[in-house]
């Protein structure tokens, strides 16, 4: 993949609000910042109630995805363009989720709600009505999902890049600092993990620095070009944000997204943890 | 633009400001507040911690450890930034845009 396959920029994705075959998703970690406004067109994709299993922590299955594209009215045929706050956080995960059920015909909004907001463009209250349709998801693409075993093998052998603030990482905090601090697991990091938070591949205004510059950031990093990467922060979201980069705009090959993250690997027994910088 | 510590305002029951900091203000434009302006505090290396969104009353608010703080607002009236010093306790600072 490239820059060019995934990623559209806010101008753009205002010129093509109503070109056919494009749907338009909003994924938030707050509903609330849909329901007050959003791209015209858009649908709206809750990270919790739409995409997580309520009972098991997983996703929902194949058969659940389907059925959530389905009543949200989007095709096989779809490319479904997303966009969120949060500096796209939970779009970036959006974008990994649609992948790992098969559907390739995905883009991210460069800066998605933050830089469409500071550009001025329009926002709606009005809820488009789509047709449902009758999606077919495949089975899930674990070549780019790590779970907890190999994760665990993966030390000291494969590159780790825990993409969380530097206080996370050395075990100061369990949580981003604007976050409630409400786990009770362990703090501190996988051993042999780099620590390259994912606030740096991103300008302040949420837009991905450039191609060169990720380049450099990675590299300075410490990231092993000829070893595959797993990433992890704490609950998967910012680490799709790095998984983007690095598989997408980047093309690293074999990057892989560790979604059960922190708040699964601090809270099991008999495995290593490194606390400090 | 860096006030002194304030004890009186109403906080999260949890939030123990014996042992950390909280930095809240405004985000103001004039006299105007900015609501809907992105939050982010940078620590003192300039290195991204957190984003908030400005309430419609323009209000922010971090948790911290103690240290040298910028926070940052970029809003459609422009952007700003303030620089605090924390120990521990409640810090009040507001962030003039435009």
């Amino acid at each position: 993949m490239s820059r060019e396959e995934s990623l559209v920029t806010t101008q753009w994705a205002e010129q093509n609000l109503s070109t056919p075959g494009l749907v338009f998703v909003e994924v938030d970690e707050d509903t609330t910042a849909y329901d007050a406004g959003h791209l015209p067109g858009a649908v709206k994709l809750n990270w919790r109630t739409d995409l997580q299993d309520p009972v098991r922590r997983d996703f929902v299955d194949q058969a659940g995805f389907e059925k959530l594209l389905s009543a949200k009215g989007i095709s096989n045929d779809d490319t479904v363009i997303l966009y969120g706050g949060n500096n796209n956080w939970f779009a970036a995960y959006a974008y990994w989720y649609f992948q790992l059920y098969g559907h390739d015909a995905v883009k991210l909004v460069d800066g998605g709600r933050k830089k469409w907001e500071l550009d001025g463009r329009p926002l709606t209250t009005d809820v488009p009505e789509r047709v449902e349709t009758s999606y077919v998801a495949q089975p899930q693409d674990t070549s780019i999902r790590a779970f907890r075993d190999e994760v665990v093998n993966a030390i000291g052998v494969l590159n780790l890049v825990d993409v969380r603030s530097p206080d996370e990482f050395s075990g100061k905090l369990l949580a981003p600092a604007h976050l409630p601090q409400e786990q009770a697991q362990r703090a501190g990091h996988i051993p042999t993990a780099i620590n390259v938070p994912w606030s740096k591949a991103a300008n302040e205004d949420g837009t991905f620095r450039s191609d060169a510059e990720l380049a450099e950031l990675y590299g300075t990093a410490g990231l092993d070009e000829s070893k595959d990467t797993i990433a992890y922060c704490r609950i998967g979201e910012r680490s799709s944000h790095t998984w983007f980069v690095l598989k997408e705009l980047i093309g690293k090959e074999n990057v892989k997204n560790y979604d059960g993250s922190w708040t699964e690997y601090g809270s099991l027994i008999g495995v290593p943890v490194e606390v400090g910088s | 633009m860096c006030g002194a510590p304030q004890q009186d305002l109403e906080l999260p029951a949890n939030v123990n400001t014996d042992v950390q900091a909280v930095v809240q203000g405004k985000v103001l434009n004039g006299a105007d507040a900015v609501g809907g302006a992105f939050v982010r505090l940078l620590d003192s290396t300039g290195e991204f911690t957190a984003e908030v969104v400005s309430s419609p009353a323009g209000d922010f608010r971090f948790f911290t450890a103690p240290g040298t703080w910028t926070v940052r607002a970029l809003s459609r009236a422009g952007n700003g930034s303030a620089i605090v010093g924390t120990t521990t306790g409640v810090y009040s600072v507001d962030v003039l845009v435009g």
